[in-house]
């Protein structure tokens, strides 16, 4: 298996074109990106409002929590049936992952940012706005990333069973594979996603190193 | 939800399965974190090596580990052990860091307490350390045991996840109503779990949940302490 998985790697005709490894990557990437930027768009204000104002966090765990819960897989193929094939369903399935890891983050951050800090930002006379702006986001930042780590990490994982319901992506390596015994190209799909997924988790944690706070205090 | 008047009987049998697949892993996870955690909490290296390791672990895609352990193993593609061991593995890697940052968070004063008192090492990881670490350690418990009953049902696409089945076949029928039916169930049995899990553990630490006058004194003298 590992073998026919290589020779099938091994295969430059493979790598490009409709359908080629290149192409399912792009798509694979084009999905995950997308729904963690629609989560942020979500997920962000509200994660800032209840970090800043200490309001709404019994609510904000409780959500957390039942979107945690909730099956990737059943969400799509039932949006599929109520709505028909198509980008959207899958998106919302991903989008609905991506939201909690990003609002525990952007909470956490905003709301453990040193409250002697945040009164002597007040005591000054900092405004909300330039509060929230000039204090707490800039101290926030290694714990939003650190959220958005793992939401685009998730979204990696989730956004394979995209191709059970008639998506591209890396995921098409592993349905393709199974329908047709093909065990190989199964392996094909499962390595590549690993791969993508491990290169792009790597990737952002040298980012969210390079924005911790002791790493900065250093460089200063 | 008529769905599941109309079919208590399946739905009960793929719930047993369900909540089989995702048990086992919990806590054969939690057995594998706990030993990795109270043997190498205290070595720096071994504990560094085992971090990464764990992270990289749960960076694999739970579909792409379903249909790779088979041929690791040498199982059968449909052999519900790959599930099981697949999210043992995830729930061993989620569990261990929570288990360090849990032992670490035991003061130290407590620690060299039991020492001073005469605890061997092996008594004082068993009887202090772990008791004191419950807390967080339950807090991880439950995330890990509401993601395993989510990813069990990813199984199915690959013919074993318990209430997932309902997915497959209800998307390949068109009946949304089984899918609904699905999603039902497993918000139902992650919702049941970690409330299970809060209750143990609720239990098995009475300390850290005083009555509020108590408490707010305790922690009135504790941050007072701090400074």
């Amino acid at each position: 298996m590992i073998g026919e998985m290589l020779s099938y790697l091994g295969t430059s005709s493979h790598w490009v074109g409709e359908g080629g490894i290149a192409a399912r990557l792009g798509e694979h990437l084009w999905y995950s990106i997308l729904a963690v930027l629609l989560a942020l768009v979500v997920a962000f204000p509200v994660g800032l409002f209840i970090g800043h104002t200490g309001r709404g966090k019994i609510v904000l765990v409780s959500l957390s929590n039942t979107l945690r819960a909730l099956p990737s897989l059943g969400i799509m193929t039932l949006l599929v049936l109520l709505m028909g094939l198509g980008l959207f369903p899958p998106l919302v399935a991903l989008i609905l992952i991506a939201i909690p890891p990003i609002l525990a983050g952007v909470y956490s951050g905003v709301a453990n940012a040193d409250a002697l800090v945040v009164d002597s930002a007040r005591a000054l006379g900092m405004k909300d706005s330039r509060i929230i702006l000039q204090v707490e986001l800039p101290l926030a930042l290694p714990l939003m990333l650190g959220g958005l780590r793992s939401a685009l990490l998730q979204v990696i994982a989730t956004a394979t069973i995209a191709a059970y319901v008639n998506l591209g992506g890396l995921g098409r390596y592993i349905f393709d594979g199974l329908a047709l015994y093909d065990y190989g190209q199964v392996m094909v799909g499962a390595a590549l996603v690993t791969a993508l997924a491990l290169v792009v988790d790597g990737l952002l944690a040298l980012l969210v190193a390079r924005f911790s706070p002791a790493r900065r205090l250093t460089a200063a | 939800m008529n769905w599941i008047l109309n079919n208590t009987e399946q739905t009960w049998e793929l719930t047993r399965e369900h909540l089989y697949l995702s048990i086992i892993p919990i806590i054969a996870g939690l057995v594998a974190a706990l030993v990795l955690g109270l043997v190498f909490g205290n070595r720096r290296r071994a504990r560094s090596i085992i971090t990464t390791l764990a992270s990289a672990v749960f960076t694999i895609p739970s579909l792409a580990l379903f249909v790779v352990l088979p041929s690791i193993l040498g199982t059968q593609i449909l052999d519900p052990l790959n599930v099981v061991i697949a999210l043992s593995l995830y729930s061993a890697s989620l569990l261990v860091r929570t288990v360090f940052d849990a032992l670490d968070a035991v003061p130290a004063q407590v620690l060299n307490a039991a020492e001073a008192v005469g605890y061997s090492p092996i008594r004082r990881r068993l009887l202090i350390d772990l008791p004191l670490s419950l807390g967080p350690l339950a807090a991880g418990l439950r995330v890990a045991a509401v993601t395993n009953v989510s990813l069990v049902s990813v199984g199915a696409v690959i013919g074993i996840g318990g209430l997932g089945q309902l997915f497959t076949s209800g998307y390949q029928r068109s009946y949304p109503d089984q899918i609904l039916a699905g999603i039902i169930m497993i918000l139902i049995l992650a919702l049941l779990l970690d409330r299970l899990i809060a209750g143990i553990a609720r239990l098995l630490t009475p300390w850290l949940h005083l009555s509020t006058k108590e408490t707010a004194t305790a922690s009135a003298s504790g941050s007072e302490a701090k400074k």
